[in-house]
């Protein structure tokens, strides 16, 4: 595994493996922000950043708790950067653009709960990725989580104007088109391989 | 603040039925997504994950709810995460001394009921506020409710996707099995369908209330 080219890598985590539509990690932002194009784009990019951050922090952890032999406090620690983490880009965002500190609105602290970050510090730690690798894993993740963010934003903007049962209404709905998103990213499965 | 006085007020046994149907958090709440559609793919899977999610669930209740009073309510999400975190590190080293086949295949979901919003949801909302007693019959109930739901799932894909129950063949050789069960679309598509289930059984039931209505 550790040999991967960085192509490959960055392909494997944004596509063929997609964080959302494979491995279902994130799925509570997915359901709950991808009802507007604009704050999908947005939420999209604040997990992309925080993806990097967590994910440098987590590899140097990992190396540190290695190191003194306490592999076990890894979860721990992992959550608690993950945390600080997304307090420090709250108070970033709050400072740099009120309005779209405003419009992410409860899922900004929500991106602490967010399965997909914890998983992609746990998955490269698995994997045993260097430190580029890793970092190339964080973008290919979040570009990734983007996609079928705006993916699935795009595709309930135009359902607003179908006209739906009303017993398929809401969640189940949702669900339905993302398991069709789920079986066209499948067809990425023969690209890195 | 009426509807917070109303469950305080409860006995025990209400708190552990509100969890299993009424408040059902997967079906109704619709909370813990993640596990729910990703290891869902074998009963045998759905029933390991349901129960390490209760016992997790049940733990944290407990200490969270004790620990009540002396939590300062600026650092309380980053102490139940704290809490949350210590309880599922031993869940996972207890699988993994159990059958190191199941930890495999539970892989790193394990690790995630830290960020499952289901365990962090009630604690929030139910063991910060009530008493020990209380919040165990809480987390009994909705991690029954849990596991239900689960079971519900991992049946479905399990029957349809490799023609078995907890790993009894039940159909004839022929049977073709539904890859498509097995894959992640499938669990998008068997949650999709429970939730049409449930969603058309409460509008019939409230047809049925209207027309009594009309008719007295």
């Amino acid at each position: 595994m550790t040999g991967d080219p960085l192509w490959s890598i960055f392909l494997n985590a944004c596509l063929i493996n997609n964080f959302v539509l494979a491995y279902f990690l994130g799925i509570c932002p997915f359901l709950g922000v991808s009802g507007k194009m604009e704050t999908a784009t947005r939420m999209g990019g604040a997990v992309m950043f925080v993806m990097l951050v967590s994910s440098t922090c987590a590899y140097w952890i990992n190396v540190l708790l290695l190191a003194i032999d306490a592999p076990y406090l890894k979860l721990i620690s992992f959550i608690a950067v993950i945390a600080s983490t997304v307090q420090l880009v709250e108070m970033f965002i709050k400072k740099v653009s009120p309005t779209l500190f405003r419009q992410l609105g409860i899922f900004l602290p929500l991106i602490t709960t967010n399965c997909a970050i914890l998983g992609l510090a746990l998955f490269q730690t698995n994997k045993g990725y260097s430190f580029v690798q890793s970092i190339f894993y964080a973008l290919g993740a979040g570009v990734g989580f983007t996609l079928a963010l705006i993916l699935m934003a795009g595709l309930r903007e135009k359902l607003e104007l179908a006209a739906v049962p009303d017993v398929v209404k809401g969640t189940a709905l949702t669900l339905m088109l993302a398991g069709l998103l789920s079986i066209a990213f499948m067809g990425f499965a023969g690209l890195g391989g | 603040m009426a509807g917070l006085d109303q469950t305080t007020d409860k006995r025990g046994t209400d708190e552990f039925i509100k969890g299993l149907w009424r408040e059902n958090p997967v079906f109704v709440q619709v909370l813990g997504m993640c596990p729910v559609l990703a290891v869902t793919n074998t009963a045998m899977n759905a029933l390991a994950m349901g129960l390490a999610t209760m016992f997790v669930l049940v733990m944290s209740n407990i200490v969270i709810s004790s620990l009540r009073s002396f939590i300062p309510k600026q650092v309380r999400i980053a102490t139940y995460i704290l809490v949350i975190a210590t309880f599922v590190t031993v869940t996972d080293y207890v699988i993994a001394a159990i059958s190191l086949d199941l930890h495999k295949a539970l892989g790193a979901f394990i690790s995630l009921i830290v960020v499952n919003c289901l365990i962090l949801g009630r604690a929030e909302a139910f063991a910060s506020k009530n008493t020990v007693g209380k919040s165990i019959m809480d987390g009994l109930g909705m991690g029954v409710g849990f596991v239900f739901a689960l079971l519900c799932l991992g049946a479905v894909r399990e029957i349809f996707g490799s023609g078995s129950l907890f790993g009894v063949e039940l159909f004839h050789e022929r049977f073709q099995d539904w890859v498509m069960m097995v894959l992640p679309a499938g669990g998008f598509f068997t949650l999709a369908g429970w939730l049409l289930l449930f969603n058309w059984m409460k509008e019939r039931k409230a047809r049925a209330r209207s027309l009594e209505e009309e008719a007295a």
